[in-house]
């Protein structure tokens, strides 16, 4: 298990010291796949150089397993973070090692025999599905070869946890997709906790299982992915999950509800059962479906009539149907 | 021959006798010594260019400051010393360290204190170019700062660092020329000695083509190991890079339609 407890980081800056993190707590439980996403500069790298301690923190504390990391003396830090891998967006690859060399690299350092770190490293060349690239050089390979290299370099200590700093951010779409599922794998099969750092909405929703929500340096929200994602609390929230923001113009209605799907069938034709059933008509404001492991989670914006008893029907009729919640926005100006 | 020997000055015979049987021994006097002193500017200009990187504050292996000072301070006072005075100045030195402060060997003794800073800011210069994400990594995955020097910073720059030693050899190697005048042999000494001094223009001229083409040399076959060497510039794009040369040429060569 991981813990940051009231986590800070300040660089001290011309204008007076900057802070990157803001009392940060998160805890990661042993196995999950847990993403840490935000804008840019919302302190998202400075929170997971802070984990293995490249970057030390101004205050709190990194537990891992219970164990204060920043209690730790120079050779005790060293060998901890052997069980602490990391990967980067710009992979940072030994660039005159072969790819079979960079892999044997954390073992050569933790002091493992040549011979058996070979092997481990040909068997770990063979789990990323790169067998016949153990003689190349990383110039030789493309982006998500080399990240799959990193990977590989990353399991060679044994891990119990893997740090991915924008690991996909430098690479296309379908490669990101197949380094995601590498790293689904890898959590699967050898159950190492990975904490993934993204910008990205479409990696968090790919493989993790939790998330939380950082915004200059402060954790807005946490949760599972189906929980933040299908109804994001803060403005932060649904500014990530919803970029393109919902804002309808021009629609004359008296009251605005958001609608949330919360797996199930989203779509199941509740806005038509409204009409025929209730006999009431709404306006659809904006809608949005994310497919969030299998299960469809979809938010809707709707315009409730004007009339005062038809819209108190579409809403107890709404609040009656499973699967479904339903808050009134406000703050709605159209 | 004796013509055109003679139109070059009356002593041109006697010059080109003297270049002749002169110039194997300069060569090896001006090779012996530019490789003596670079090997040992090497020795303390490696590790405290090192040095310079890795004890920064927020290097690898930050060193007080005061001794980064020091250690700044002692490099630029004696790269900014001219290399005629510093070879005067350490005349004690080399007679302290050889018994003797002139002649060839002596001469190494200054060479080797004038390069070892000038080494130690190429390397200096060589490891800043490095990806500080490599290094973040190796730190990652829990290297120890001499680890990270040794297995990392080393080896990743040898490119670099190959580059810079052919500019350290050629610049000591000019250095060298200049110990002529305080005894010392070499090419330099007889273009100096013999060719300036005593207006033998051939002897001059001879002396200095001969440093012109060993410079060629040593530069040609470090700039060619050096890519040779890097692994960044892989052998697949240099094959396909002489490759598309090659098109080109074939291409204009290509008969323009109708001229049959």
């Amino acid at each position: 298990m991981i813990e940051l407890r009231g986590l800070c980081k300040t660089f001290p800056g011309e204008r007076g010291p900057f802070i990157a993190l803001d009392h940060v707590d998160i805890t990661v439980n042993d196995g999950d796949i847990y993403g840490v996403i935000g804008m840019s500069g919302a302190g998202k790298s400075t929170l997971v150089r802070c984990i293995n301690l490249l970057e030390r923190p101004s205050e709190g504390k990194v537990l891992i397993d219970g164990a204060d990391m920043t209690a730790l003396s120079p050779k005790e830090l060293r060998e901890k973070r052997r069980s602490i891998s990391m990967i980067f967006q710009q992979f940072n690859l030994l660039m005159q090692r072969t790819c079979l060399k960079n892999i044997c690299f954390p073992m050569e350092i933790a002091g493992v025999p040549r011979e058996k770190a070979k092997k481990r490293a040909l068997e770990l060349l063979e789990l990323v599905g790169l067998p016949d690239k153990a003689d190349a050089y990383p110039a030789q390979l493309s982006g998500g070869q080399k990240q799959r290299i990193a990977i590989a370099r990353a399991l060679a200590s044994d891990p119990k946890v893997l740090l991915c700093d924008e690991a996909t951010s430098a690479l296309d779409p379908t490669t990101t997709r197949s380094i995601l599922r590498l790293i689904r794998d890898i959590n699967q099969r050898l159950g190492i906790t990975v904490i993934i750092i993204t910008h990205e909405m479409a990696v968090v929703e790919e493989i993790c299982s939790h998330v939380a929500i950082l915004d200059h340096g402060k954790v807005m929200e946490t949760g599972s992915v189906e929980e933040v994602f299908s109804n994001p609390k803060t403005e932060a929230g649904r500014r990530l999950v919803y970029p393109d923001g919902v804002i309808p113009e021009q629609l004359q209605t008296a009251r605005v509800v958001r609608i949330a799907f919360n797996g199930g069938t989203a779509y199941h034709p509740l806005i038509a059962s409204l009409a025929i059933d209730c006999g009431v008509k709404v306006n659809i404001l904006g809608a949005d479906t994310k497919n969030i492991n299998g299960q469809a989670f979809g938010t809707m914006l709707i315009g409730l009539p004007e009339n005062d008893a038809e819209a108190a029907k579409a809403v107890a009729y709404i609040k009656s149907q499973p699967n479904v919640t339903m808050e009134e926005v406000h703050d709605y100006h159209g | 021959m004796a013509e055109f020997l003679a139109a070059l000055g009356p002593d041109a015979a006697e010059e080109v006798t003297y270049l002749l049987d002169n110039v194997p021994f300069a060569i090896w006097e001006t090779l012996y010594s530019t490789v003596l002193a670079t090997l040992l500017a090497y020795l303390i200009g490696l590790p405290l260019g090192v040095l310079l990187v890795v004890g920064e504050e927020g290097g690898v292996l930050p060193l007080p400051r005061p001794v980064m000072t020091v250690l700044n301070v002692v490099v630029n006072l004696l790269r900014s010393v001219p290399f005629l005075i510093l070879m005067v100045v350490v005349f004690p030195l080399s007679r302290l360290l050889l018994g003797t402060s002139i002649g060839t060997k002596a001469t190494v003794v200054p060479l080797f204190i004038a390069a070892f800073p000038f080494v130690a800011r190429l390397v200096e210069a060589s490891i800043r170019e490095m990806d500080r994400g490599v290094i973040e990594a190796a730190e990652s995955m829990g290297c120890s700062p001499l680890q990270i020097i040794t297995k990392v910073i080393l080896p990743e720059c040898v490119p670099s660092l190959l580059t810079g030693f052919a500019t350290a050899f050629v610049t000591i190697l000019s250095y060298g020329a200049m110990s002529g005048a305080i005894g010392g042999g070499g090419l330099g000494a007889m273009a100096l000695n013999r060719g300036y001094t005593r207006h033998q223009n051939i002897v001059l001229w001879g002396a200095v083509i001969l440093l012109v083409i060993l410079v060629q040399i040593f530069q040609t076959i470090g700039t060619r190991t050096s890519v040779r060497m890097d692994r960044r510039i892989n052998k697949q794009s240099r094959r396909k890079g002489r490759q598309q040369a090659k098109g080109k040429i074939d291409r204009d060569k290509r008969v323009p339609p109708g001229a049959m």
